[in-house]
């Protein structure tokens, strides 16, 4: 019982950090970003990179990483999605293509396979409450948490943060005050595709760097979404836990092969009772008014 | 229920995160009424409307419409029931020519039961609409896309929608405003005229010359809050009013 | 109608102008009233005539290898016409594969479990699985148009993964040795047939007052709603039109191959019609057949470049939706209606 608590809890904490970075930058500028998954992958490949082509030792390969692939969306922004904002059927398309387009063009080359690894933080294991945990879990649920609280401080405390409460809540009325837009969403998307790369590089290490985690990232990101809402912290904290546990209690009582069903059956249950997600705050129609 | 009244609205309020928009607002309207909604900038008059309309739902409140509930029941629905609205910006289908944009009332089940058609003979009402709300027939005005029409045509345009939804009640939302003064004078007849056909209407207006030649009564927002109900002489002799338009002094 | 654009040229002393001016024959032939000869229905009646009458004698002329192209290339205009009439609805779907995949599975799930024949599951998987899909997503269409396209990128996907995983439907073999089409003539008229009822079914129930109805949803949905149109009710109708072309799709995709399977929820199924549509222009039915009559048969040219395919593809549809958004078939047709020259200015 024990353990399946301390399994949800690790579950959760790799969904939520594979989740956090699409909603952030939805949340923010309203930009949804399909190619999600391709930047995730593109962090995890970006850090292999530096490690053995140019044998940086892990933790500044990890930083460098972050800030290329955050920079890469950043600049996939100012210079393509820029030009169409507003225009809901190009930005879909334009997101969606070129995330397609990465991944389809990262599988060409071939860039699955056994010798694609990550290395993990530390090796071993650690005994909590009577339960074997290796330390790259551990750290995940660490890196988790410290994540949810520096997002939270930063939105609440720091003058960009509050800027993008507002542009979130409010875009005309940040505007008058002179929040720029454009810039905020660029730093948004910046923002969430670095996440993506942090937290691929934290949770790649558990298996392999494959194409395939770009799509199933991306279907994460927006299955959490979907269900916990897209446009809060805490619904993806909610949707994350939601999937998490789920999964892992199918798993352990019933047929691990079935955890999918979880996911989609998670997905029709909110999408009937609460369309916009169990904490979103998006109220139809009155806030078009 | 007072006899005759058509629509009721009881207590209705509504907050937007900490603001209140509409505190505790009710008023009664009687059939073939013309009433004005008056008040300053950001006192709840469009929110009101977009309660009364279905658009936005109440914190807490009732509306009746010929004595039923129609509290939270969808826009289409109440406009189907017979209350018409017209939106502050004037929202055409841009690129669709002007008698086109009628043609979408038209379509509603509510007009469907009461004079049926086809495909081409909406054209025909539509056009027909339009020389009511005074569109000249014989130009090619009527024809133009809505999105190059000058703004009192497009306003206009709005009230043609109104009635070719056919509505009992219609709400008229800054109908004057960006008006020109000869726009106004050949716009009040047609107002006048469909008040004398029986149809109940509201008006939130800011030019008030205008509005109270041709209102039966007069309400004012202040802050959401209704402040004052009456005559328009009596309503603008009243304290409260002034205040609220021209701010109190020290 | 006469457009002028300013681009001032200097030839000489003089300077020209470009004008675009409606040919004369299409401002006589604007209203059918006015048709007053032969030319004029001809010229009207030209792009449609061929477009009939070319695809219904291509199958006479070509080699059976690009027999099979063509059909191809015809399911794949199907899907992308789905996807033009879901989006005249203001809908914009990632998710063609969900509706054709859907009926591609009705139909070999009834085939193989039922035994019913191809004359009964195509029909069938074609209402029902237009039914399905529609009722799947029908929580969906409350919301913005943003949560539309997720929910339907996401569907196909988990759909996938729970086949594979719990084995239902054949699971990951699939199913296979399924009834067949009579032979190969029938394969390509059928579907020949039911892409053009589709193009100019759509097309003419856009033109109709119900399809001023859907764009107006699209344009400004708040506006229709408040002058009494269940604009819920609209869609969910927009949705049922355009998806059941799409189950047709799939329905008889898995008859004419004899198999369904995984692939049937393949991503090809949603990026191709989509870059066809934003090629050969969104809205018009015809950019939409335009554009997968351009691309499907040149990527079977460049067969030799494999999964690069996806690469090209995703390509094209990012640089024109950018760039060139209304797509070819407005260029085309501009040619077509209008004459430039230039006119002096002084």
């Amino acid at each position: 019982m024990l353990g399946m608590l301390l399994y949800g809890l690790i579950n959760s904490a790799v969904f939520m950090l594979m989740a956090i970075g699409f909603s952030l930058t939805f949340g923010i500028s309203g930009v949804a970003n399909f190619a999600y998954g391709a930047f995730y992958v593109t962090g995890a490949y970006v850090t292999w990179q530096l490690i053995n082509s140019l044998g940086l030792s892990f933790a500044i390969s990890i930083i460098i990483s972050a800030i290329i692939t955050g920079l890469f969306g950043a600049l996939l922004y100012r210079f393509v999605l820029f030009r169409i904002r507003g225009l809901l059927l190009s930005e879909i398309i334009a997101t969606f293509g070129i995330g397609m387009g990465m991944l389809e063009f990262y599988r060409s080359i071939g860039l699955s396979g056994h010798s694609y690894k990550l290395p993990t933080f530390m090796d071993g294991s650690l005994e909590v409450l009577g339960v074997y945990v290796d330390y790259q879990r551990v750290i995940i649920v660490g890196v988790a948490a410290t994540l949810v609280f520096f997002l939270w401080f930063f939105s609440h405390h720091t003058k960009m943060g509050l800027a993008f409460r507002g542009i979130a809540q409010n875009e005309h009325t940040s505007l008058a005050f002179g929040i720029e837009s454009e810039f905020t969403a660029m730093v948004s998307m910046g923002m969430g595709c670095c996440l993506a790369s942090l937290a691929a590089v934290v949770i790649i290490p558990l298996s392999l760097i494959q194409v395939e985690e770009g799509s199933n990232v991306l279907i994460l990101a927006l299955a959490v979404g979907i269900v916990g809402g897209m446009e809060s912290i805490a619904g993806v904290i909610l949707g994350s836990l939601i999937f998490g546990y789920a999964q892992i209690a199918v798993a352990t009582y019933f047929n691990p092969h079935y955890t999918v069903i979880v996911m989609l059956a998670a997905i029709l249950i909110v999408l009937v009772i609460k369309p916009s997600g169990l904490f979103g705050k998006f109220k139809e129609l009155e806030e078009r008014v | 229920m007072v006899e005759g009244s058509i629509l009721r609205v009881e207590k209705l309020h509504k907050s937007f995160g900490g603001v209140q928009a509409v505190l505790n607002v009710s008023f009664n309207l009687g059939k073939g009424e013309l009433l004005g909604i008056i008040g300053p900038n950001g006192s709840g008059k469009s929110t009101l409307v977009n309660l009364i309309t279905g658009f936005v739902r109440p914190d807490s409140g009732k509306v009746f419409f010929q004595g039923k509930n129609i509290t939270n029941k969808k826009p289409y629905t109440i406009a189907n029931l017979g209350i018409a609205r017209t939106f502050q910006m004037a929202m055409p289908f841009q690129e669709l020519p002007a008698f086109k944009n009628l043609i979408i009332p038209l379509c509603a089940p509510r007009v469907k039961k009461i004079r049926g058609g086809k495909y081409g003979e909406r054209d025909d009402v539509a056009i027909d609409l339009l020389e009511e709300v005074g569109f000249e027939r014989d130009s090619a005005v009527p024809f133009k896309a809505a999105g190059s029409l000058p703004h009192g045509y497009l306003k206009r345009l709005e009230l043609a929608q109104c009635m070719a939804l056919q509505a009992d009640v219609i709400i008229l939302d800054e109908l004057f405003s960006g008006m020109s003064m000869a726009e106004v004078a050949s716009t009040l007849p047609i107002v006048e005229k469909l008040k004398a056909e029986g149809k109940t209407l509201i008006m939130i207006e800011h030019r008030l010359k205008e509005l109270f030649r041709i209102v039966n009564r007069v309400m004012v927002l202040n802050f959401g809050q209704k402040i004052a109900e009456g005559l328009p002489n009596e309503v603008m002799e009243n304290v409260e009013v002034k205040k609220a338009y021209l701010g109190s002094e020290g | 109608m006469i457009l002028s654009f300013g681009k001032d040229r200097e030839s000489g002393n003089i300077k020209h102008r470009k004008e675009r001016l409606d040919r004369g024959i299409k401002a006589r032939s604007d209203t059918i009233y006015a048709l007053s000869s032969y030319r004029e229905a001809l010229y009207l009646l030209f792009p449609r005539a061929a477009t009939i009458i070319g695809l219904l004698v291509l199958p006479l002329l070509l080699p059976e290898y690009w027999i099979k192209v063509l059909v191809i290339t015809c399911v794949v205009a199907l899907l992308a016409l789905s996807w033009d009439f879901i989006a005249l609805a203001g809908m914009f779907s990632l998710g063609q594969t969900l509706f054709f995949g859907v009926g591609a599975y009705l139909a070999g799930g009834l085939n193989h479990y039922v035994r019913l024949s191809p004359i009964f599951t195509i029909p069938l998987s074609t209402v029902g699985g237009a039914i399905f899909c529609t009722i799947l997503i029908l929580p969906v269409l409350r919301l913005r148009g943003i949560y539309f396209a997720m929910v339907t990128f996401v569907l196909p996907l988990l759909l996938i993964r729970i086949i594979e995983m719990t084995g239902v439907l054949g699971g990951v073999e699939g199913l296979s040795a399924l009834s067949p089409l009579p032979n190969l003539w029938v394969s390509v008229y059928l579907i020949i047939a039911v892409f053009l009822v589709c193009l100019f079914g759509y097309r003419r129930l856009m033109d109709t007052d119900y399809g001023l109805i859907l764009k107006g949803i699209k344009n400004n949905d708040l506006a229709v709603m408040s002058r009494g149109i269940n604009i819920y009710l609209y869609k969910a109708q927009a949705l049922l039109i355009g998806s059941s072309a799409a189950a047709f799709a799939g329905a008889f995709v898995t008859h004419h191959y004899r198999f369904v399977g995984l692939p049937a929820f393949s991503m090809d199924y949603t990026i191709l019609p989509i870059a066809c549509t934003v090629v050969g222009g969104p809205g018009t039915f015809a950019g939409a057949t335009f554009g997968a009559f351009v691309l499907m048969p040149l990527t079977e040219l460049l067969r030799a470049i494999g999964t690069w395919r996806v690469v090209l593809y995703s390509f094209f549809m990012v640089v024109f939706i950018i760039l060139v958004p209304e797509g070819i078939f407005h260029y085309l047709q501009r040619k077509y209606h209008q004459i430039e020259r230039l006119v002096k200015t002084e």
